[in-house]
């Protein structure tokens, strides 16, 4: 399953870009080159030299430090949004999904209110009911998302379910955690590990365009959405300010969408040889 | 010889899914009034058309459907009733069942071992007893015919038949005394049919085991069973105690059956029929 996965180039190259962005959002302060809080005011919107790799932005603070010190709020807030909405959704749509009847219903009408919310509004909300702040976001993207997910997994669930494999487990008297936790879990692990990178790439997007509306991460914590609303001031005099967060933020949630096609491939066991 | 199995009076009916009204409560009746036995170590085998409520009597039989009328006893006990935890667990690897869809009944991310070690591990909790399972799966491998080797495989790298041969094993590791049979060698080609009857002739008397035989093919039931039920529209029309006098049938739907299966050859009474039969398994 994992040799599959490796063997693929583009998988490879998708897990590449994550792990080195990831990398090198862990190991920011010994990577960049300046302080990311720095002023240096003389020197603002400075072409790419030796001392600022990628030039600097209108406070004449290093872009490239910033962007390096962005991807600890963009790639990590967005895992553990993922993380979140994945928990709870699995939990929910299996519980939905293998045990039907009055579970189901509830559980579902549930995620039916949820689903007819549009998830960016429900967000802006959230919001503003809480208070603005990054945590806020990624309380309010678990809370609106996990229904979504809750919905997947339980049609997936309910395939499995009337598998004569479970059958069998059933008839033999398995608990229902072994059937769950070995039957379903790894059965529906494909869809999940697919869902999985899809939201993540929806998640990075997510926190990014509300810190670019002002609501998520606070000016001067460097996070790519609010560097794109800082060069957005500047569009017309210096364009160029808006493409390395954009450029970034395009390349990160690429790779996660990419990953979720490869992984989708992987983890068809017949596909393993062919 | 003591009865193992007898469900007396079935009666199953499912909510229809075309409704003609909003919110409807309209059932289809699928099973009306079954009522059947199974001696110790007797075959018994259930005939019908598709359709004819015979699948779900095997759901009922091994437990998976509550049915809503009737009662079924195992061994004296009743599989429906209240149950402390162990007693359940005892009543559990009484029976273990064989599927049709050999493609389906095994989980296609589990090994060979894993598949039967999954009815080991049930076995373990049901009696509380500590079992080698490496070299159990290698036991029950080599007793439905298949090399040590395969334990390792996945399904999709088996073959139909070694696949089914794998159910069957898995089916016995719990030490059931009655195996269901649902369309079990329906799906397999006819040179594989046979190794796999052969096989279950062979595992009945070396085990001493009862089965079950839930098909629609006549010539299988002929070629395995004692005693026959014909089964149509949820209910059983005819039962045929001697398979030998099989053509002695009266009831139109068996007969009718019987004639599709045999052709012209059925007229000519049970000695002729059984002749011909044999000739067509061989």
């Amino acid at each position: 399953m994992l040799q599959q996965l490796f063997r693929s180039p583009m998988a490879l190259l998708c897990m590449g870009i994550i792990f080195i962005t990831a990398l090198l959002g862990i190991f920011a302060p010994w990577v960049a080159p300046n302080d990311p809080y720095a002023n240096d005011i003389l020197n603002k919107f400075a072409g790419p030299s030796w001392q600022y790799p990628l030039g600097t932005d209108q406070l004449g603070r290093c872009v490239f430090s910033r962007m390096l010190f962005g991807i600890r709020p963009t790639l990590f807030l967005s895992l553990l949004t993922m993380l979140g909405t994945i928990g709870i959704g699995v939990v929910m749509g299996i519980t939905a999904g293998y045990f039907r009847g009055t579970v189901d219903e509830i559980i579902m009408r549930v995620v039916d209110v949820m689903l007819s919310f549009p998830s960016q509004i429900i967000i802006l909300a959230v919001v503003a009911l809480l208070g603005v702040d990054i945590r806020n976001v990624v309380l309010a993207s678990i809370f609106i998302k996990w229904a979504w997910y809750a919905r997947m997994i339980r049609t997936a669930t309910i395939k499995y379910t009337s598998m004569n494999f479970v059958l069998f487990s059933r008839s033999i008297g398995s608990g229902n955690f072994f059937i769950l936790t070995r039957h379903m879990l790894p059965c529906i692990a494909a869809e999940l590990a697919v869902l999985a990178s899809l939201d993540t790439g929806w998640a990075i997007l997510n926190i990014s365009t509300l810190s670019f509306l002002g609501l998520g991460v606070q000016a001067p914590t460097p996070e790519w959405g609010a560097m794109l609303n800082e060069a957005k001031n500047v569009m017309v005099s210096n364009p160029e300010q808006m493409i390395v967060p954009g450029l970034a933020v395009v390349v990160l949630v690429g790779a996660c969408n990419m990953l979720g096609d490869c992984l989708r491939d992987a983890l068809d066991p017949k596909a393993v040889r062919q | 010889m003591s009865t193992l199995l007898e469900a007396h009076n079935i009666r199953v009916s499912f909510k229809k899914e075309n409704q003609t009204r909003l919110f409807g409560k309209e059932r289809q009746q699928v099973l009306r009034g079954i009522s059947l036995h199974l001696e110790e170590g007797e075959c018994l085998g259930i005939i019908g058309e598709s359709g004819s409520g015979k699948s779900t009597l095997g759901r009922v039989l091994s437990g998976l459907l509550r049915p809503e009328e009737g009662t079924i006893t195992l061994d004296g006990q009743d599989l429906y009733g209240h149950h402390t935890r162990a007693e359940a667990r005892a009543l559990r690897h009484m029976l273990s069942v064989v599927f049709q869809d050999y493609t389906s009944s095994t989980n296609p991310r589990f090994r060979v071992s894993s598949i039967i070690g999954e009815s080991l591990r049930a076995l373990e909790h049901a009696t509380g007893e500590r079992i080698d399972r490496k070299r159990r799966v290698a036991e029950l491998l080599e007793q439905v015919g298949l090399p040590e080797s395969f334990a390792i495989r996945y399904p999709h790298e088996l073959s139909g038949g070694q696949l089914q041969r794998v159910c069957i094993a898995r089916a016995l590791a719990i030490r059931p005394r009655i195996i269901l049979l649902d369309e079990a060698i329906s799906s397999l080609d006819a040179s594989t049919q046979v190794q796999v009857m052969d096989l279950l002739a062979a595992l009945r008397r070396e085990l001493s085991l009862s089965y079950l035989f839930i098909t629609h093919d006549l010539t299988s039931i002929t070629y395995l069973c004692d005693r026959v039920v014909f089964m149509n529209q949820g209910e059983i029309v005819e039962q045929v105690d001697d398979i030998t006098k099989i053509a002695s049938i009266t009831s139109p739907y068996a007969r009718q059956l019987l004639e599709a299966v045999m052709g012209i050859g059925c007229e000519h009474g049970s000695g002729q029929e059984q002749a011909s039969d044999e000739a067509w398994v061989a």
